[in-house]
């Protein structure tokens, strides 16, 4: 698989240029507590995510990666404002969405939206293809006339390479591919600037994943689009991303250029996490693997410190108690890590 | 982007993924219908279902006699060409007047049915899409009225107020819409974390349009298997309560009354007839309206669509 897709790895133009920044995130944190008791009492919170920043530049495409659990679905949801943000502030296009309530929210709706991870529990069972994408238009008054809505959505399937006729078709009729295209027209039929993608190919069988990464990618270009692109699969951000944040028990651990972080991880748990991917060319084989000793703690109880030192192959005596900042290391090198202070 | 650019930009579709051969398109219905005609004792119970309502509305069509007309010569006659089922301690004609008291006790159930299937979905639905403490209030009031001794207070009530068809489906709706809330409630926990209602949030469907547009028709197979056992209750519950002379009061004929009046032990001895064919109809409908409803639970099951 990492030789299909790497055939298929973007060019640098369009990712080093200065851009203006769609989405800046500062030090975000969603807190779901533990309830437990008859009365129903708060007994603890999940940190799922807890204290973020980054900025996405616009028509770029964010990688934001991290092992399962790590909070990345949750951070998308937070800055999707599926989930009430229990601190910090979302800036997009300019505007501090992170504390609107709903009725505001409607306009933010047409201008960022979301793919899916699961094709199969993303489709509501009981809807027709053509009701899903008609819905949206009619609910934000698009396109005047239900022809005229009718032919957006058939322009939408066909862009997304579905048959313009299976409008009429329940999702159980199609497979994980196609219905993962649905999914991808029903982001695309409001023209949102920013699609924020959770795991959309980790679900889909390896020789689907990279035509839909192919389609995500044509359709960035058509669209003008900018992607937050949530993934755990280190090959698969590598071909899409242009910058990627990596994240660790609701923390980011490093931000960097792509070509950047994968020629000189900073972190010791990217470096870690890069070590693991496995690589088809013999001559890469000798390298050395960095093997992560330990679990993963629980996000309900983070270790104080750094939250990595318990497995850090280079933990020192004040990483045990001071938390690290994020600092530019590199040009466009953020790394959270006493090691480079 | 706007609508004249995207119209310039429209390309060729990008490969596509066989989608050209896609299997024979079915309709939700149709594929339910195929599911539902599959059980046979659905189809019987449906057939039968079929036959006694249409035989409760066309009551004055059929009937030979008029149900109330009494006459003293044919007291307790048994079944013949003028009495078809026989007569009861009235001289009433049994087949007459039991056609009449399925309208009765099928207008008590489905009414009732109705009214408490509505109040369940709507309180359900809030209480499980909302959470919190709209969710612990709503359900404390289920708790609460599940709590009452509801045969108790079905007496009471009856017999406090006169009791007439409407009251009865009053009283019936409030005290048992709770099991429908609570099923309601329970599809919705689980089915509004689904990442399709996700999406309607993030595309900003208004929540009136994610709750009832998105959510209930999901959630729809068992209320509907509940609605239509909760029917063949409410026939045996109008019943009891007539047979404890408690129902809708004669002349008005029931199912319930007419089999409670021919529970005088001499009737009972002599007239074999009088209680079988009340408590035969009775019997059946319900058993039907079971049996309709375990079909539509397979048909409606998502789970099974799905595959």
């Amino acid at each position: 698989m990492v030789n299909n897709i790497e055939v298929l790895e973007r060019g640098p133009e369009k990712s080093t240029l200065e851009q203006e920044k769609i989405l800046q995130i500062d030090n975000l944190k969603k807190h779901f507590p533990v309830k437990s008791g008859v009365l129903q009492r708060t007994k603890g919170h999940v940190r799922a995510v807890d204290g973020i920043n980054f900025y996405i530049k616009k028509g770029e495409s964010f990688g934001l990666v991290g092992e399962s659990g790590c909070g990345k679905s949750t951070a998308g949801r937070t800055i999707m404002r599926l989930y009430e943000p229990t601190e910090g502030k979302i800036t997009f296009d300019g505007e501090d969405i992170s504390t609107q309530k709903e009725r505001h929210l409607f306009k933010l709706r047409r201008e960022m939206q979301m793919i899916f991870q699961d094709p199969f529990s993303s489709l509501n069972p009981r809807k027709t293809v053509g009701s899903m994408l008609v819905e949206p238009l009619k609910v934000h008054g698009l396109y005047k006339g239900s022809k005229e809505r009718k032919e957006k959505c058939q322009e939408i399937m066909s862009r997304v390479g579905l048959n313009p006729s299976f409008l009429n078709r329940y999702p159980h009729e199609f497979s994980g591919g196609q219905r993962q295209r649905i999914g991808i027209a029903r982001a695309l039929v409001l023209e949102p600037k920013m699609i924020v993608a959770d795991e959309p190919v980790s679900a889909l069988d390896v020789s689907v994943q990279s035509q839909v990464l192919n389609l995500l990618d044509d359709l960035q270009v058509d669209f003008d689009l900018t992607y937050l692109f949530i993934a755990h699969d280190l090959s698969v951000v590598k071909h899409f991303s242009d910058r990627i944040g990596v994240m660790y028990l609701g923390n980011m651990a490093e931000v960097a250029e792509k070509t950047d972080l994968y020629d000189d991880p900073l972190h010791p748990y990217t470096q870690a996490l890069l070590s693991a991917v496995p690589r088809s060319h013999p001559r890469e084989r000798k390298r050395e693997r960095i093997l992560l000793e330990g679990e993963l703690p629980s996000p309900a109880n983070p270790p104080n410190g750094c939250v990595f030192h318990t497995r850090c192959p280079h933990v020192m005596d004040h990483c045990k108690e001071i938390e690290p900042k994020m600092q530019e290391v590199k040009p466009n090198h953020y790394v959270a890590c006493h090691l480079y202070e | 982007m706007d609508e004249n650019q995207m119209k310039q930009e429209v390309k060729p579709p990008p490969q596509v993924t066989g989608a050209e051969t896609l299997g024979k398109h079915e309709s939700m219905l149709s594929i339910i219908l195929k599911k539902f005609f599959q059980n046979k004792l659905a189809v019987i119970g449906l057939i039968m279902l079929t036959i006694i309502i249409s035989s409760a509305i066309f009551a004055p069509w059929l009937a030979t006699h008029d149900p109330n007309a009494t006459s003293t010569l044919d007291r307790l006659a048994p079944p013949s060409a003028e009495n078809w089922l026989g007569a009861d301690h009235l001289g009433r004609d049994i087949y007459s007047r039991m056609l009449y008291a399925g309208q009765m006790s099928l207008w008590v159930g489905f009414a009732a049915m109705l009214s408490a299937t509505t109040i369940g979905v709507v309180v359900g639905s809030v209480a499980g899409y909302f959470g919190g403490w709209i969710d612990g209030v709503l359900m404390r009031v289920v708790d609460i009225i599940i709590s009452f001794p509801s045969i108790f207070l079905l007496i009471t009530i009856v017999s406090v107020f006169r009791p007439s068809p409407e009251m009865l489906i009053i009283v019936f709706a409030i005290l048992s819409w709770t099991g429908t809330a609570r099923i309601v409630r329970s599809e919705f926990l689980s089915l509004k974390k689904r990442e399709f209602v996700l999406a309607a949030q993030t595309l900003g469907l208004p929540k009136r349009r994610i709750i009832f547009g998105h959510i209930l028709p999901n959630a729809i197979g068992p209320v509907i298997v509940a609605a239509t056992l909760a029917i063949g209750a409410f026939i045996i519950t109008e019943s009891t309560l007539s047979f404890l002379g408690l129902g809708i009061s004669p002349p008005t004929a029931t199912w319930g009354n007419m089999l409670s009046d021919s529970q005088d032990l001499t009737v009972f001895l002599t007239a074999w007839y009088y209680p079988l064919f009340p408590g035969l109809m009775i019997f059946i409908t319900v058993l039907s309206f079971n049996f309709v409803g375990d079909g539509l639970r397979d048909a409606l099951d998502p789970r099974v669509v799905e595959k």
